[in-house]
């Protein structure tokens, strides 16, 4: 490949590769270039060696047992909860939820906080940059309560417009939702500014952070959301982990959202005494082995900093957008002046997943297709872009592999 | 920079010109007005989505045949051979055909169709095969057509 011998900038950090061992293979002949990590993103050996250890050595139920291996395994599951609660800077780890994933986070939301309250007239606004669930969840919702869901409209460089979030903002609101990054356009929000504005009219928010822990700096009292999602899986940790942060009032207000165990203090057929933050949410035996392998995740950012990682993948977004712009026929789809790891464009009239499989044989692997955020796709009037996405790991020299490839597929369709 | 970098066998297998032509130049292509069948497939996963219109006369012969739709070059392709493909054929030769290009694509030996039919220019389509996560985007329309001549009218999706 012609990028290896491509001279490396100061921000390509060869010790973040190196941790990664899914990205020293060959695919189809060529050295793996990986850049689909908003999809999902590979794991650092250390959170593979914390999972395969927890497995091999540690592993018991969590909560429940007075041996020495239960011990172990819930040591080891809520020292990850302590250390996600540090990560994003809540006030207390009781803030912090476990789930399967930002998905299963915001149901939790919309049926516990908002269904027992919520009626006919009251209202939902999201943004139509979102991720299907951050949008599919409350439909639900609505249909089960009679609310209304309104939209947000987003502008050609794939932004929204905080005027008129604020205008929507009235007396019938009772929650907003919105991506802090969004997936398919890489746009980050100005939420800090929405939130200020929803706390002045008591509007609680929610933030979809599924693209946004990853790569930028997180903190959720500086915020002031009232909840915060995100998933494990694309902030290097395993698949099937996810985080609900909820403003302690709030969760103490809440309905559990399961019943099982786990979640109960006392059960008797008379009726059940619900445990305690956060277990009041946690019904069941949990992913006990992805929270550990979760935690080695965070573990593993906090050592880097993420401010040094906003930093290189600031700098590495800059020049790939620079060099996808300067492709012939390249149209770039997401523009906004503040954004983060994303990149989505089209290839002349080459259809998205005709570009993603020449990439794939060249060693390129990126996302086609709609991103689960089809009224995105819609608003620009197409049926999928190819989106390359950027992570800590990445360097220029992907970059460049994905130039040519790109080059290839235009010499294909020409 | 070095921008030059070759397409394997595979690939030049599986864009062959003919498919980039019928991808560029899809025959067939647009609303049939007088219509007797038709079927939607839609691949949700990718977003293909083509609509199958025919024509079936009184004797069974599928004397017009048209679609619509957007998707990638496989699937747009692999409509426009279909059409080109069964126009004038009987709904039980079409179905012949349908059985025979989902076992070339697919090499699924419970799809061995009972009658071999030379396939002609469908062949280009077999190139797919190596090429798993494709597969569906050439089959689509022939499901489509399956649907519509069995008049289900039911939507077909890929997954």
């Amino acid at each position: 490949m012609t990028g290896q011998s491509a001279k490396k900038s100061k921000t390509d950090d060869s010790d973040w590769r190196g941790s990664f061992p899914a990205l020293h293979q060959e695919i189809n002949g060529h050295p793996l270039v990986y850049l689909d990590s908003a999809a999902s993103s590979q794991q650092p050996a250390t959170v593979i060696a914390a999972v395969q250890t927890y497995q091999e050595c540690s592993h018991a139920n969590v909560h429940r047992g007075v041996h020495t291996l239960s011990h172990r395994a819930t040591e080891a599951y809520e020292g990850t909860r302590d250390r996600i609660a540090d990560f994003i800077n809540a006030s207390s780890r009781t803030e912090i939820v476990f789930t399967s994933g930002t998905t299963d986070s915001i149901n939790l939301v919309a049926q516990s906080f908002c269904r027992p309250t919520l009626k006919p007239g009251d209202r939902i606004v999201i943004s139509h940059l979102e991720h299907h669930s951050n949008i599919v969840p409350w439909q639900m919702l609505c249909e089960q309560t009679g609310a209304e869901l309104v939209v947000a409209s987003i502008d050609e460089s794939g932004q929204v417009d905080v005027s008129e979030i604020t205008d929507l903002l009235d007396e019938r609101v009772k929650l907003l939702a919105l991506a802090h990054v969004s997936n398919a356009l890489g746009t980050v929000l100005p939420v800090k500014e929405i939130i200020g504005i929803a706390k002045t009219r008591g509007i609680p928010v929610l933030l979809d952070g599924a693209q946004a822990v990853p790569h930028l700096p997180v903190d959720v009292q500086d915020l002031d959301c009232d909840f915060y999602t995100f998933s494990g899986h694309k902030m290097f940790g395993p698949t099937g982990t996810g985080v609900l942060f909820g403003r302690e009032s709030l969760l103490e207000a809440m309905p559990p959202y399961q019943g099982g165990g786990d979640m109960i203090l006392e059960v008797s057929f008379e009726g059940t005494t619900y445990n305690d933050l956060p277990y009041k949410f946690e019904a069941g035996t949990p992913n006990i082995a992805g929270f550990v392998g979760l935690g080695a995740a965070v573990k593993y950012l906090q050592c880097i900093g993420m401010q040094r990682i906003c930093q290189h993948e600031k700098e590495l977004l800059e020049y790939m957008t620079t060099q996808l712009s300067e492709i012939q026929d390249v149209r770039l789809i997401g523009t906004a002046a503040n954004k983060a790891s994303v990149q989505s464009f089209m290839l002349a009239d080459i259809h998205p997943h005709d570009v993603g499989t020449i990439l794939d044989h060249q060693g390129v692997a990126i996302r086609t297709g709609h991103h689960c955020a089809m009224p995105v796709m819609e608003y620009f009037g197409i049926p999928g872009t190819a989106r390359a996405s950027l992570a800590l790991y990445n360097t220029r020299d992907d970059v460049d592999a994905l130039v040519v490839a790109l080059h290839a597929a235009h010499r294909i369709f020409s | 920079m070095n921008t030059q970098s070759q397409p394997t066998d595979d690939l030049r297998d599986l864009y062959r010109e003919l498919i980039l032509d019928h991808a560029r130049s899809p025959r067939h292509f647009g609303k049939l007005e007088s219509t007797s069948h038709q079927a939607e497939g839609i691949n949700p996963l990718c977003g293909d989505k083509l609509r199958l219109y025919l024509k079936i006369d009184a004797d069974q012969t599928i004397s017009a045949v048209n679609f619509e739709g957007s998707g990638c070059a496989i699937s747009v392709a692999s409509a426009s051979l279909l059409t080109e493909t069964i126009n004038g054929l009987s709904t039980e030769r079409a179905l012949d055909y349908y059985a025979n290009v989902v076992y070339l694509l697919t090499g699924v030996d419970a799809a061995n169709p009972e009658i071999r039919l030379d396939l002609g220019k469908l062949k280009a389509l077999e190139g797919v095969r190596e090429f798993p996560s494709r597969v569906k985007c050439a089959t689509l329309a022939w499901h489509a057509l399956h649907s519509a001549i069995n008049n289900t009218n039911d939507t077909v999706s890929t997954e």
